[in-house]
């Protein structure tokens, strides 16, 4: 084979081995990242101020959307819930059906999605267009470390609020299995509530509970790392903003999965 | 002093700086002036440590800061005062929380000292009163001076200039630059300003230099510069287009 032949036979090879030293270098700078956010989180001076302002930022401001969708997800596993269960005439299990559904899977899962649709696209868009209009830089060249300013606080808050944000919308779902199965079907408020505390206990909890921390996690990382590198303009920022909710909720559902195999 | 030697940066297998030498006096104002894309905010933002050289290293004072990384970085970067291109002012404060954060944040400085500092900064650049105003309420001028107001607040060693004028009117240029000569009679601070506000520029500055294709092509006094026989900073001076780019 010449020379030039050879050369070309080996082209594929060689963008090959670009892209996996691309991607490897990108999951380096993403993983650094979370930890310059850690030792940010972990170091004193702390920013309790920016801290508060990200737990009003994605948590209070995304109560009226956990509350209606949550409502909604509750009225609808009431629902199609009882009537399945009719069919086997065990309608007294609506109660724990949809408590466990929605403690263990769907609150933490669509909570998250729904938090990462409102806040954490907002937080994506935020940084980037901090950093297109040189805010970060100018936190940077004064010293600041903008870590401590803009992204450990938003971890943190992630953190906090995720697992509040399910709470609320496990509850208000139950509220909304209760309305459909005990007040227009006609199942009785006893058996509603009285299975559920039969059937539902802490192990069940604590799944969703920890599920929705790292979920926590997981947003506002992968949010705040791709306001962080934000391309030039208006166009980067909304790629990145899409960017990040897309791979926001890819990164919930596959590693729900993953976590509801290993904790079961 | 800042001198930088040999400064090499290529973007992939694009080459921005070829191999920048320059030296830049305490007190002085020093102008980098140049094309468009020449290289010259990828230059500053070496000398502010934002970007790594590939090549060539920038001494301040004798030290010698592209390694320097973290704490040792942030100690040389105290010394400093930036006003961005934009301002950069944080969109989430007001005009005056502006030019107090870096009081609060750096000096940690009693409140009353602190207004007292921020009220004086504002006068200084004829915005005193500016009340609750956010950066989106005010002009692109105001807020220009907001941002060297917020640069000076914490009376810096070494101010950097990032195209300060750019976007404003000839008579705001005007007001702009006697403002940083005003300013620097009186700090008597370092300045590095880039700038394409010809000739404006050379009744502020010290030293110019012209920035083209990476490599510093001349440096001198301003008669020196408005004198010079190298074709290009004649042409970038006269503001003549090339020949290529009239066919």
């Amino acid at each position: 084979m010449t020379r030039p032949a050879a050369a070309l036979a080996l082209r594929p090879l060689e963008a090959l081995g670009r892209h996996t030293l691309d991607v490897v270098q990108a999951l380096g700078r993403f993983g650094t990242f979370l930890l310059e956010a850690l030792a940010a989180l972990l170091t004193p001076p702390f920013k309790p101020w920016a801290f508060l302002s990200r737990i009003v930022f994605i948590g209070y401001r995304s109560l009226l959307i956990i509350i209606l969708t949550g409502a909604f997800t509750g009225m609808v596993l009431g629902l199609q819930i009882f009537l399945t269960l009719s069919r086997f005439g065990s309608e007294a299990f609506l109660g724990p059906a949809v408590a466990l559904s929605l403690i263990r899977e769907l609150g933490p899962v669509l909570a998250a999605l729904m938090v990462t649709g409102r806040a954490g696209s907002a937080l994506t868009a935020e940084l980037g267009i901090m950093r297109i209009s040189e805010q970060i830089d100018a936190l940077t060249v004064m010293a600041l470390n903008p870590m401590r300013y803009l992204v450990a606080p938003a971890i943190l808050a992630g953190v906090v609020t995720f697992p509040l944000m399910t709470a609320i919308f496990d509850v208000v779902g139950i509220f909304g299995g209760y309305l459909v199965g005990v007040e227009l079907l006609g199942l009785s408020e006893g058996t509603y509530f009285g299975e559920m505390q039969t059937f539902v206990d802490m192990t069940d909890i604590m799944l969703g509970v920890w599920k929705s921390v790292s979920f926590g996690v997981i947003v506002t990382w992968v949010c705040a790392y791709k306001g962080f590198r934000v391309g030039h303009g208006a166009e980067g920022v909304a790629r990145a903003t899409t960017q990040a909710v897309v791979l926001s909720s890819v990164l919930i559902l596959v590693w729900d999965y993953f976590f509801g195999s290993v904790w079961k | 002093m800042i001198r930088v030697e040999g400064l090499v940066k290529s973007f992939g297998r694009q080459p921005v700086l070829r191999g920048v030498d320059l030296e830049m006096p305490t007190g002085s104002i020093t102008v980098i002036i140049g094309r468009s894309g020449g290289g010259k905010s990828v230059f500053l933002k070496h000398l502010l440590g934002l970007l790594r050289p590939d090549g060539g290293r920038v001494l301040v004072d004798g030290k010698e800061v592209t390694s320097l990384r973290g704490r040792a970085l942030d100690e040389v970067r105290r010394r400093y005062g930036v006003v961005f291109q934009g301002g950069a002012l944080f969109d989430s404060m007001s005009c005056v929380e502006n030019v107090a954060f870096p009081l609060r944040e750096k000096l940690r400085l009693p409140r009353a000292e602190m207004g007292k500092r921020v009220e004086a900064a504002l006068a200084q650049v004829g915005l005193e009163g500016i009340g609750d105003k956010y950066p989106a309420e005010i002009s692109g001028g105001m807020r220009k001076r907001v941002a060297i107001a917020r640069a000076l607040v914490i009376e810096p060693e070494i101010v950097f200039f990032d195209e300060p004028t750019t976007g404003l009117d000839p008579i705001l240029v005007n007001t702009i630059h006697r403002l940083i000569q005003d300013l620097h009679r009186r700090f008597r601070f370092t300045a590095v300003m880039v700038s394409h506000e010809i000739p404006e520029i050379f009744e502020i500055a010290d030293r110019v230099a012209m920035l083209h294709q990476g490599r510093i092509v001349e440096v001198g006094p301003p008669a020196a510069i408005q004198q010079s026989e190298t074709h290009v900073v004649r042409q970038f001076i006269r503001g003549e287009p090339d020949t290529a780019e009239v066919c």
